[in-house]
């Protein structure tokens, strides 16, 4: 960077006045460090990355026998015939496609929601913040790797947690009323009632799913400056206001940052069913083939489906320079 | 307060006082006050306890006998206490080997991640050089592809790779190789990934470590040298004792998401005994165990695998409950931004 070499390149002037060619060999070698710095990345993405992904692109299109006695593994081309496979023969795949896309949308909205508002809480002054923030960033420990996976599964844990709800009777019978209200009304207005319902339902797999966009959004809530609200309060502005026009347009940019960070998230997390599916699919039939069809075409979905909302979300993001 | 003192300071009145002076406002602006706070200590009470309640359940269950389960009077509270449960858990997952193979492993890979990751954040943040931010979009591709998607093609790749003749090229004059080997299983794999910024979710630490460099002001280095330090000096010197908060923080989420991962480990570390290896299969283990046909009954495996998950986190949980500033204060105060 130009501001950065500044300041040796006066120095080296004056060393050694006539040279010129000095300038320009510190950007080299700002450049080459530049390069060794980042080296080991370039190093690993194109071993452990583009061979793998160019090789799996591949291995998408054909047919994988491996062979053990010469070590090695032969790739037959056989076209899209796995792609036909997974779309047209497997009874399972496109629905588990279909179905966890959906899941996915409503998911990321509610998880979006719900790591605003919770940030948004946890960034004001109160007794015991500290403990609150330690109770709300415990997910990013309880919920990852195989511990989501566990459970989900875990019927005699998820019973208890039923029962406790249900032993809180006053609640459940005033949320059950409202929901047998709201939820048989005319069909498209009860659909729409039911969705929530079920998403308020599940409020604590939501809870779980949103640790780190909490913190992307407490870090956000914290570099706004404190002068903005004094003024807007100086003008007249109420809370509610003071929301809308200062803190939300502060924070819209890191809305983009989150909605990547969760759809990946869903998407790489051990419950995910193709995930999962892929996986068991690899390890028991062995068919590398049809494996990296199916993973192929999850991903081509999940960069459509990123490269839309970005740019969607983008086009009215509010930047602050 | 007592009428004396009210006149000795002269501003210091009653409450009601003040109230009635500012015609009510007072009254009415801690009314909305406290009904605020309670409102979200209610609220933040309600979610607090929704969170942990799962462990609460796992943590119940752990200390109940097989008969208690069966018991519609029980709910959380156990009434034959025992730890019987653990002591046959840790024999299940062979817990002792494990728990040190899991942090020998967390921590060796946790180190190799951060070394990698800060060394790649720092070259994206301070250099300029040619093709870098084509480099820096190929850090989020890593970020964006499941790792799934390449997985099956990278497991070959180790399964079947070569030091020495590292693309092939020798095998495809020859047409056999002598010097490859199988990656696979003793983990060496999965610490070549490490330490090349490839792990599990290294790209997201680049991506952290970037913007936390990004933000520290110039001159440090540039005084540094000035006063003729070398690169190498200056960022060991000045730029890491700085940057120690945003350090553990990364190397704490390093930890604890290898720790708990099961993906790469199921690939890259079938002759090491993790803790999350058999943490899946502990039903079936029952089952061995017992010797007979019959498996053993749903309620009960899963009361075991309960057990199980809390001897897995708990020395992260102890780990968090020591280091909780370190996950949540420093990261929340880089400003992550796009």
């Amino acid at each position: 960077m130009a501001e950065n070499n500044a300041t040796p390149e006066i120095t080296r002037a004056v060393n050694a006045p006539k040279s010129k060619r000095r300038g320009s060999s510190m950007a080299k070698r700002n450049a080459i460090a530049g390069i060794l710095w980042t080296l080991p990345f370039t190093i690993g993405f194109i071993a452990f990355m583009l061979v793998p992904m160019f090789e799996s692109a591949q291995m998408a299109f054909s047919n994988v026998t491996i062979d053990i006695q010469n070590h090695s593994y032969v790739k037959e081309w056989a076209g899209l015939k796995n792609f036909d496979y997974i779309l047209n023969v497997d009874p399972m795949y496109k629905r588990q496609l279909l179905e966890s896309l959906g899941n996915m949308g409503l998911q990321i909205v509610a998880v979006l929601i719900f790591s605003y508002f919770v940030a948004f809480l946890l960034n004001q002054e109160f007794k015991g913040r500290a403990f609150v923030r330690a109770m709300f960033f415990l997910p990013v420990i309880l919920s990852s790797g195989i511990l989501l996976n566990l459970d989900t599964n875990n019927s005699l844990v998820n019973s208890i947690s039923t029962l406790i709800k249900e032993s809180n009777n006053a609640a459940s019978r005033v949320t059950g009323v409202l929901e047998d209200i709201l939820a048989s009304g005319n069909s498209q207005m009860s659909d729409l009632m039911q969705t929530i319902f079920d998403l308020v339902n599940s409020v604590y797999d939501i809870a779980i799913a949103s640790g780190i966009q909490i913190i992307i959004f407490l870090s956000g809530l914290q570099t706004i400056p404190a002068s903005m609200y004094e003024a807007s309060k100086m003008e007249g502005c109420t809370g509610w206001e003071s929301f809308w026009k200062i803190t939300f347009p502060m924070t819209s940019s890191l809305i983009i940052v989150n909605v990547v960070y969760s759809i990946i998230d869903f998407c790489t997390r051990s419950d995910n069913v193709v995930m999962s599916q892929v996986k068991a699919q690899m390890l028991q039939k062995m068919d590398y083939g049809l494996t990296s069809a199916m993973a192929w075409m999850y991903f081509a979905c999940i960069g459509v489906i990123v490269g839309l909302v970005t740019f969607i979300i983008s086009k009215w993001v509010y930047y602050y320079e | 307060m007592s009428k004396a003192k009210q006149i000795k300071l002269g501003t210091q009145m009653s409450y009601w006082e003040r109230n009635r002076l500012s015609h009510g406002y007072l009254l009415r602006k801690s009314i909305r006050k406290w009904s605020i706070s309670i409102f979200r200590a209610v609220l933040l009470f309600g979610l607090c306890f929704l969170i942990v309640q799962p462990l609460l359940n796992k943590l119940s269950v752990s200390f109940m006998e097989e008969r208690d389960l069966y018991d519609s009077t029980i709910i959380s509270i156990p009434r034959h206490f025992t730890t019987e449960n653990y002591k046959l858990v840790a024999e299940l997952i062979q817990y002792k080997t494990a728990l040190i193979n899991t942090a020998w492993v967390s921590l060796l890979s946790s180190f190799l991640q951060i070394v990698s990751c800060t060394m790649i954040g720092y070259g994206f943040a301070r250099y300029k050089f040619p093709f870098k931010n084509f480099l820096f979009a190929c850090v989020m591709l890593t970020i964006i592809i499941p790792p799934q998607t390449i997985m099956s093609s990278l497991y070959l790749h180790f399964q079947f790779f070569d030091f020495v003749d590292f693309f092939g090229i020798f095998k495809m004059i020859t047409g056999k190789s002598i010097t490859q080997v199988s990656l696979i299983g003793n983990g060496v794999a999965y610490f070549m990934l490490a330490a090349t910024g490839m792990a599990l979710r290294s790209g997201l630490y680049i991506f952290m470590l970037r913007q936390y460099f990004r933000g520290v002001p110039k001159e440090l280095e540039e005084a540094a040298y000035v006063d003729g330090c070398g690169k190498i000096r200056t960022f060991i010197q000045i730029m890491l004792p700085d940057a120690r908060p945003m350090l553990t923080s990364v190397f704490l989420f390093s930890l604890v998401w290898q720790w708990t991962d099961n993906f790469y480990s199921t690939l890259f570390f079938r002759k090491i005994t993790l803790l999350t290896d058999n943490l899946g299969t502990i039903p079936e283990k029952l089952l061995q165990r017992s010797g007979t046909n019959t498996p053993p009954a749903t309620a009960y495996g899963q009361m075991m695998t309960a057990t199980g998950m809390l001897i897995t986190i708990a020395p992260l949980l102890i780990l968090y409950m020591f280091a909780q500033k370190g996950f949540v204060e420093s990261l929340s105060q880089t400003g992550i931004k796009m």
